[in-house]
């Protein structure tokens, strides 16, 4: 090989001098950010929920070409979608299908980083940004779910901004205010369009800060101990490749259901054009909301029951100091290791509880659920911190599996 | 960072070039085969695809008038010529013309001239159709944005337009018109 420079890298060189967008790549995710040689496939997620939100970006920007925000329209316009544009049923299926393998993927994001201890110092504010792109995803696609004006669109807007006129005083404002009216009607599905276009673009420019918090203290790993220089690999070509392969597997399971199973995680009453004035015998949120919506129905006084459901995203926020033990990894906690498990299966419960009507078995359990959450959150947490024993923390990464093995600082 | 290299690989191809050629191409096709229906569904839907033929009668359009009908969301002249017209159309030395058509080839019938009312330069209406339009000094149609003007075959013949108005596919039965 020549040592001379060709053409191509001397222009390449003269703008990376000017604007260093390939080396800015290759710091995030290139082969410039040195990654522990121990992330298994939990640390695939981050990458996977950032490929559902291009894919929820790109998707959505063809669906709004042809959707119509109008009362009159809207339902009619999201049909000829799926009857009449090219390929429309695929973008629409993909879209609807991808907003639930988004939250599949961010809730197992999310429960890695409770396994692992993720959220501790110092990746507090990594935490907390995450926290807040998944409220606002919760609100993207709350709203998302409003446009096509079905009858489920219509009545979950309904009892879901009605949760805001339990708040004394203010409460009928905000409600008036959301609506822009009386009820939920042409004004409300206006402004519902023009927020859930706009909130992906910022959940975009959060994920960037959540990136770049990542990296001041760089990936934790799986045994949650401080990694030496030693035990780093380059993110590319390793993970890059290791993502790929993620993202085929993952790949398998989400167009399987775009193609197989289009509207298995959907309800089929939303097919039903809105209706003000007959309501459906049940109102379900989408799965995703429905731990949450359980809490709401568990609790018999309106304003502590949506205290309730804003609360436990709340929560999260102080999960840093609530958690008081300072090892990261539940490998090496075993209680907490026990805790994280009945707190997984709870809300699955609360999710179970949130589809039935709120009586009998689904009541009590919702109960005895959205308690065990506060419980876990508020009691469990310090206090297993303080009283448990964790088991020895290995010398390095390496150690495990490499006794010898003695990496460089 | 780990010790991340090598030992050194064996000449010529190898399997990890292979496995990272395969993994490329097919992402490649896999990205290639979702832009396309991306970017089909940008193309006229089945709906709008039904909205293209269009039906008119010409029983009603007095010698001399000249109707517009809307074909696919454009406007369509219909003109009864008049026996001159038709003369003036057809006397005029195709060899002279810009885009060189004879009458004979544009009409189904000598006296209902049916073509496009697209000004073929940039896409305005031209004038001609009423009564107290202008129509250019050659009879036909007179183009208000650049001054084309078009003749009574509807052929270009001053002005920046490169085309005559375009005919569009069209089939008689009787006095109904059937476009597209
Ligand atoms: C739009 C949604 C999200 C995107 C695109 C995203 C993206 C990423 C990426 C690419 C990484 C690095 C790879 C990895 O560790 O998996 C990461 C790490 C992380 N994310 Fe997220 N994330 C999202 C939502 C969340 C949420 C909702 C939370 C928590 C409430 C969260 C908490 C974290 C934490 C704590 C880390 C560092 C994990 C570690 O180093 O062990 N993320 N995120
Ligand atoms: S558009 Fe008719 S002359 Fe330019």
């Amino acid at each position: 090989m020549s040592t001379e420079k060709s053409r191509l890298q001397r222009v390449f060189e003269w703008h990376e001098a000017r604007l260093p967008l390939v080396g800015f790549i290759d710091h995030a995710v290139g082969t410039k950010y040195p990654a522990p040689k121990n992330l298994n496939y939990f640390w695939n997620f981050g990458f996977l929920a950032g490929f559902m939100l291009i894919t929820m970006i790109l998707t959505g920007i063809f669906l709004a070409m042809n959707y119509t925000g109008n009362v009159h329209m809207a339902f009619d316009s999201v049909e000829r979608i799926m009857r009449d544009v090219n390929f429309g049923w695929l973008i629409r299926y993909m879209h609807a299908n991808g907003a639930s393998f988004f939250f599949i993927v961010v809730y197992i994001h999310v429960f890695r980083g409770l396994y692992y201890g993720s959220y501790k110092s110092p990746r507090e504010v990594l935490w907390w940004i995450g926290v807040i792109i998944m409220i606002v995803m919760m609100a993207t696609a709350f709203m998302g779910y409003v446009l096509p004006w079905g009858q489920m669109s219509f009545w979950g807007a309904t009892v879901i901004t009605n949760l805001f006129s339990v708040i004394p005083v203010v409460g009928k404002m905000i409600t008036t205010l959301l609506w822009g009216g009386f009820s939920v009607d042409n004004p409300l599905l206006n402004r519902f369009f023009a927020l859930h276009f706009l909130l992906p673009f910022v959940i975009l420019g959060l994920v960037f800060l959540h990136i770049w918090a990542l990296h001041i203290p760089g990936s934790n790993n799986p045994l949650g101990i401080e990694v030496a220089t030693g035990d780093k690999i380059p993110f590319h070509p390793y993970y890059t490749a290791k993502d790929a392969f993620g993202l085929g597997v993952f790949m398998l399971f989400y167009f399987g259901m775009v193609f197989w199973f289009p509207n298995a995680l959907g309800d089929p009453v939303n097919y039903v054009k809105a209706n003000p004035l007959v309501t459906p015998a049940s109102i379900v949120p989408e799965w995703y909301l429905l731990p949450f919506y359980a809490m709401v129905r568990s609790i018999p006084n309106a304003l502590i029951g949506v205290a309730a459901m804003f609360g436990s995203l709340i929560v999260l926020f102080f999960l840093p100091w609530l958690d008081t033990s300072r090892i990261r990894s539940a490998t090496f906690r075993p209680i907490y290791r026990i805790l994280f498990w009945v707190l997984l299966l709870n809300m699955f419960v609360l999710g179970w509880c949130g589809a039935q009507h709120p009586e009998g078995l689904p009541l009590i359990l919702s109960r005895i659920g959205t308690f065990w959450y506060f419980f876990h959150m508020f009691v469990l947490l310090p206090v297993v911190g303080w009283i448990e024993t964790p088991k020895p923390l290995p010398a390095s990464i390496s150690q495990p599996v490499m006794p010898a093995f003695k990496p460089a600082e | 960072m780990a010790n991340t290299a090598h030992a050194a690989e064996p000449a010529g191809e190898t399997r990890r070039d292979f496995l990272l050629h395969s993994t490329v191409a097919v992402g490649a096709v896999g990205t290639a085969m979702m832009i396309w229906p991306l970017i089909s569904s940008m193309n006229p839907a089945a709906d709008t695809l039904s909205l293209s033929t269009t039906e008119f009668s010409v029983a009603g359009i007095a010698e001399g008038s000249r109707i517009i009908v809307v074909w696919r969301g454009s406007p369509v002249f219909v003109a009864h010529r008049t026996a001159a017209e038709i003369d003036a159309a057809r006397k005029v030395n195709v060899s002279e013309l810009r885009d060189q058509e004879k009458d004979e080839i544009r009409v189904q019938k000598p006296e209902f001239l049916i073509v496009s009312g697209v000004c073929t330069h940039l896409g305005c209406i031209p004038l001609g159709t009423k009564g107290t339009d202008p129509k250019g000094d050659f009879g036909g149609w007179f183009c208000p944005c650049h001054g084309s003007q078009y003749d009574t075959s509807g052929r270009i013949r001053l002005g920046p337009a490169p085309k005559n108005l375009a005919v569009p596919p069209y089939k008689f039965t009787g006095d109904t018109v059937l476009i597209g």
